[in-house]
């Protein structure tokens, strides 16, 4: 009769010989059966209506063979239904016929029979409905293997559906109220998910997967009850909250099963109504972190906030509501819980939980960027002391998590405020980076982003794509040129007031190749076209610098230029170098009209032409020649003076370049001329001289070509020293307590030289000082 | 019913596996009422002890029952070669009117039978009619109320415990249709009408013609006899947590002890500790008659009813309901010591069988009753 558990697992073919088996003895049985109902012999149709049923106590049979024998069963009971509320209406009552049933000695049989006469003992009235609902869930309680007590208490809940007291049903009054209709399907429910859970354990260990696959085709028995509790119309948002929703996560938490919580907790979420859900938040997401720690609950969580935020674009005016349950801080309460909860979850469902609350955010809370902020920032806190991410599907997340909020607001500005998101960006390896980078920039770009934003706010964003361009790194030259000649295109779209501050940082990351490429020895001319060359980074700094010059940007593109130039000299590139500065100068006479800015754009120059050794004695001549022509041409003296010395440095350039002392005495001559001048013109127009900050100045410059080389006499120092002393005594001069502390020091360092007892001290000898 | 059990039992004597000796032995040890090995033990002895009353006491019964029948025919047939003298009918006052009971006879058909209470008066008459051309030369006619004992295994003899006479002719001849009326009033019948397996309690009135020279004319009637119980003062629920060490462990109630004949057994079966695979679990109801007395005691049970209570294996915590209906089995109330010759009693007996047919079972006496 019952064959023993382990040899439920069987071949397909047996399986199916079986089935074949039990079907014909149900044909056979349930003719006899036709017969005796249409005789009206209510013993025999019993008798042989439990014979029939007595095939559904096989063991051999899967879960789908068996189900195809139950459904085979469940229509001759629908015609032993109306049997039996016949034979109530031919004078025998319904409760004697609920009694007749249960003399059947084998209990499968008898509770379908009594689940049979229950539905029509219901109907008839003659008894209150949750009675007799109330003793058939618990007389069920006897067949304790999973899947015949699944069956079974499937077929109650089949036949009770339409019975059950429901408001505004015809059972209740008498027949009971909302509640017991709860009261039934939340027990009939529990049991079968206990029924079902204990089914993985039946039979042997080796089958289990098997068994779960089996078990797994038997959810929607179980679920089905949560659907019928979703269907009752007392089921009020009260009663959802306090009775329902409590019960059965209990249920779910206390049952300790993967599959059943998985699966159940999806079954909440779906068939549910949304405000429902919105309202209960805190209990239904209260018990996720509760579940087991294999438990896929991101999926399921996604899957409530997704539901929930489809219901928010779909009716707008619940957006009050989701604000006044705090929807947000309890999903993200949540996922920090259930993160905490379930350590063994990999890095990728971590960060796939935050892309879903982040997705939610996006569509739930629109304006509310401090949320998405919230969400970037918890994801960051998860990612912490992890470093960069290398787990490729984690890496995609984490990908998607930053372009979500670019999809939505299609505006790189807006997301670039989030404070977090760069720090998110921090955790991506390098190539992912640029992968993400590239995304900002094509957002920036194909959503052609308006800046409205007030100008400190503008610098600062486009500050930040400019550390994007930071980010775009790539090992081999080759790409990383064409990396750059990407992003200048893309650059070059984005109008004038963001390419001053996107073109600089390409600059300098070209500056970084050509370093690189040095490093690496390349030949200048690239072989091929494709191949990378210096020349050709040059040329694309120098379209790059004059895209900038033509902005106009000029003491920008000036520096640019100038530090091109720097890197060409350090190539060995001199005609480069000379054409970058020779396009420095050019914007310096026609760009550059401000006397503060030129004084500091030449002050540049200077500097840097004194670096650059690349240089022949033509060029070089033209180019100081240049430098020092545009010093005596400033407007204020002291600015002039100022320039003037500092070209002295251009003639005196040590290890390998010139070291002409004759040029630099003569810009120091010329230097303490303007200087003069200036203390002239300041006692013509203001009645005293100006302070003597120039001339200590000077005679600084002077001491240092003094130990440089030998052009200097130190005859001329004590000179200017004197004329320095006692002009500070004139009463007509200016004093100025700095210039004081400046002479004071410089003439503690001569005293300090002459003691030092070198060949410099000798020479420092000659000089007198107070 | 009784062979199933029966072999079961024996198919255990014949296997005892080191395991099952293993665990008989600890079991021993244990202090819970029920025990696999201890039950199964007593259970072997118990059908042991059974077996040998099956195969003398049951069977000459019936062959007896046989040989008695094939008699009356006989000797109806001699009669008849000789002329029947006479026809005897017995018919009771009230028969149009009287409840009938149905009654088994030993071939398995049931035959209704008049139906009376302990204090009732049995009142008819006899009617005689002589053969027509013939006459009953008598030395009286009497009728008697019997009420006996017969058991079976001590070849079939009889113990009268009730016996009334009524004369109802002073000798002569009946030539011609004669009627007596007869009254037993107020009979004292304190025992129930009871047909089991190795004895039988019945009443019947006896009409004896009495002839000199030829052999007495004896007709009998028989009829039924119930008694009603008053309702028991004291029904007190049946309730106790038994087991087996680390293995089983449950506790049952049954809501009474005391059930009337078409009652309800209202139960709880709760399971403490499940370490074993059970399959099903049942709930028999079994009736043990017992016959004669002191070493001379005949013991047997049978099983009248096999009512499955649970299917599958549960888990620590399930409590299973029992309803029990037991209007559809033959039961008779409980009798003790009917006139020091027999005793019926019955039992429920709540079986578990785990995956290899192992049965745990544990037996409670239950009083039975009958009322009006």
């Amino acid at each position: 009769m019952q064959a023993p558990e382990q040899e439920a697992v069987t071949s397909a073919e047996e399986q199916e010989k079986w089935l074949a088996d039990a079907m014909a003895l149900v044909q056979h049985h349930a003719f006899y059966m036709h017969r005796a109902l249409d005789a009206n012999n209510i013993r025999d149709v019993l008798k042989f209506s439990a014979q029939m049923l007595s095939e559904l106590r096989t063991s051999k049979l899967s879960p789908q063979k068996y189900y195809e024998l139950y459904m085979r069963t469940f229509d001759e009971l629908r015609q032993l239904e109306v049997f039996f509320r016949e034979e109530s209406k031919r004078g025998r009552t319904n409760a004697d016929i609920y009694e007749l049933v249960q003399h059947a000695g084998n209990i499968l049989p008898r509770l379908y029979l009594l689940c049979t006469v229950g539905s029509v003992y219901i109907k008839s009235k003659e008894a209150p409905a949750k009675d007799v609902l109330k003793d058939l869930v618990e007389m069920s309680r006897g067949v304790q293997h999973p899947i015949r007590g699944l069956f079974l208490r499937s077929y109650l809940s089949q036949i009770s559906r339409d019975k059950l007291p429901d408001v505004g049903s015809p059972y209740e009054g008498e027949g009971g109220n909302v509640m017991d209709a709860v009261e039934f399907v939340l027990q009939n429910f529990t049991e079968m998910n206990k029924l079902w859970v204990r089914m993985q354990h039946q039979g042997p260990v080796r089958d289990k997967e098997k068994r779960e696959k089996e078990r797994s085709e038997l959810r929607d028995l179980v679920g089905k009850n949560l659907h019928v509790l979703s269907q009752l119309e007392g089921v009020d948002l009260e009663m959802y909250r306090d009775l329902v929703l409590p019960r059965v996560l209990e249920q779910v938490v206390n049952c300790k099963d993967e599959l059943a919580q998985y699966y159940l907790m999806d079954c909440i979420i779906q068939v549910f109504p949304d405000d429902f859900h919105l309202q209960t938040l805190e209990t239904l997401l209260g018990a996720c972190p509760q579940l087991q720690p294999t438990v896929d609950i991101k999926t399921v969580m996604s899957q409530l906030m997704e539901r929930l935020s489809k219901y928010a674009a779909a009716s707008p005016d619940v957006l009050y509501e989701f604000q006044q349950v705090d929807a947000f801080s309890k999903f993200s309460q949540s996922v920090v819980e259930v993160i905490e909860a379930q350590p063994d979850m990999p890095l990728v469902g971590a960060v796939s939980l935050h892309v879903s609350l982040l997705t939610f955010v996006l569509r739930v809370y629109v304006d509310r960027l401090d949320y998405v902020d919230l969400v970037l920032g918890a994801c960051v806190k998860k990612l912490e002391g992890k470093g960069k991410v290398k787990d490729s599907k984690a890496t995609k997340q984490l990908v998607a998590l930053l372009s979500a909020p670019l999809e939505k607001y299609k505006d790189v500005v807006v997301v670039l405020k989030l404070s977090n998101y760069a720090r998110v960006m921090e955790h991506l390896d390098y190539e992912t980076n640029k992968v993400m980078a590239v995304v900002l920039i094509q957002s920036v770009l194909s959503n052609s982003t308006m800046i409205t934003v007030d100008e400190e706010d503008f610098q600062e964003e486009q500050n930040l794509v400019a550390r994007l361009v930071h980010m775009l790194v790539n090992d081999d030259p080759e790409q990383m040129f064409q990396i750059l000649t990407t992003a200048r295109k893309h650059f070059a779209q984005g109008g004038p007031r963001r390419l001053q501050y996107t073109l600089p940082p390409l600059v300098f990351e070209a500056l970084k190749l050509v370093r690189s490429l040095q490093a690496q020895d390349l030949p200048e001319e690239g072989e091929g076209s494709g191949s990378v060359s210096l020349k050709k980074v040059f040329q694309f700094l120098h379209q790059t610098v004059e895209a900038l010059a033509m902005i106009p940007a000029a003491e920008l593109s000036l520096r640019l230029y100038l530090q091109c130039a720097e890197a060409a000299g350090d190539c060995g590139l001199e005609p480069v170098a000379y054409e970058f500065f020779t396009q420095a100068f050019v914007l310096y006479e026609e760009e550059i009209s401000d006397s503060k800015a030129q004084v500091t754009a030449l002050q540049l120059i200077i500097g840097t032409l004194q670096r650059t050794r690349v240089f022949g004695v033509e060029n070089r001549d033209t180019l100081t020649h240049k430098a020092t022509g545009y010093s005596a041409k400033l407007l204020k003296k002291p600015d002039q003076c100022r320039a003037v010395y500092a070209c002295s440095h251009l003639f005196w350039v040590e290890d390998g370049g010139t070291t002409d002392g004759e040029r630099v005495l003569l810009c120091l001559k010329r230097a303490l001329r303007i200087a003069n001048a200036a203390q002239q013109m300041s006692s013509a127009t203001r009645g005293t001289s100006g302070p003597m900050t120039l001339f200590v100045e000077i005679l600084n410059k002077y001491l240092y070509y003094f130990e440089k080389g030998t052009m200097i006499q130190s005859t001329v120092i004590q000179g200017l020293l004197e004329l320095i002393v006692t002009d500070m005594q004139s009463e007509s001069t200016t004093h100025d307590p700095e210039v004081d502390a400046f002479l004071a020091s410089t003439v503690r360092y001569i005293q300090f030289q002459k003691q030092k007892g070198d060949s410099i001290a000798e020479r420092y000898a000659s000089i007198q000082v107070q | 019913m009784r062979g199933v059990v029966n072999s079961g039992a024996a198919e255990r004597t014949r296997a005892p596996s080191q395991q099952q000796q293993q665990r008989l032995t600890r079991s021993i040890h244990t202090f819970f009422p029920l025990s696999p090995r201890t039950t199964v033990v007593s259970s072997l002895s118990a059908a042991e002890e059974e077996r040998p009353d099956l195969a003398s006491t049951s069977l000459p019964p019936a062959f007896e029952i046989r040989l008695c029948a094939a008699g009356v025919v006989l000797f109806n047939f001699l009669i008849g070669a000789f002329g029947p003298p006479c026809t005897v009918s017995i018919d009771f006052a009230d028969a149009e009117t009287r409840k009938q009971a149905s009654v088994k006879k030993e071939n398995g058909q049931t035959v209704l039978v008049p139906l009376f209470l302990g204090q009732e008066s049995v009142v008819g008459e006899v009617r005689i009619d002589p053969v027509p051309g013939k006459k009953v030369e008598h030395t009286g006619v009497k009728i008697e109320l019997l009420g006996q004992i017969e058991l079976y295994f001590d070849r079939g003899s009889f113990y009268d415990f009730t016996s009334l006479v009524r004369e109802l002719d002073v000798p002569g001849e009946i030539l011609e249709r004669k009627t007596y009326p007869f009254e037993f009033s107020t009979v004292e019948m304190q025992y129930e009408s009871y047909n089991g397996v190795n004895v039988r309690l019945r009443y019947v009135l006896k009409v004896t013609i009495s002839r000199s020279y030829a052999t007495n004319i004896v007709e009998y009637k028989d009829f039924w006899v119930r008694n009603f119980s008053p309702l028991p003062e004291i029904n007190n629920s049946i309730k106790m947590e038994v087991g087996i060490e680390d293995c089983l462990h449950i506790e049952f109630e049954y809501s009474k002890s005391k059930y009337h004949l078409k009652d309800v057994i209202i139960g709880k079966i709760y399971f403490l500790l499940v370490r074993i695979k059970i399959k099903h679990m049942e709930l028999e109801i079994r009736r043990r008659e017992s016959t004669g007395s002191g070493p001379n005691t005949y013991n047997e049970s049978e099983t009248l009813a096999k009512y499955e209570i649970m299917d599958g294996a549960p888990v620590r915590g399930e409590s299973i309901p029992i309803r029990l209906f037991l209007s559809p089995y033959d039961l008779t109330p409980t009798y003790r010591n009917i006139n020091n010759k027999f005793s019926v009693k019955y039992y429920l007996n709540l079986v578990l069988v785990d995956e290899e047919d192992r049965r745990y079972f544990k037996q409670q006496e239950i009083t039975m009753y009958r009322v009006e």
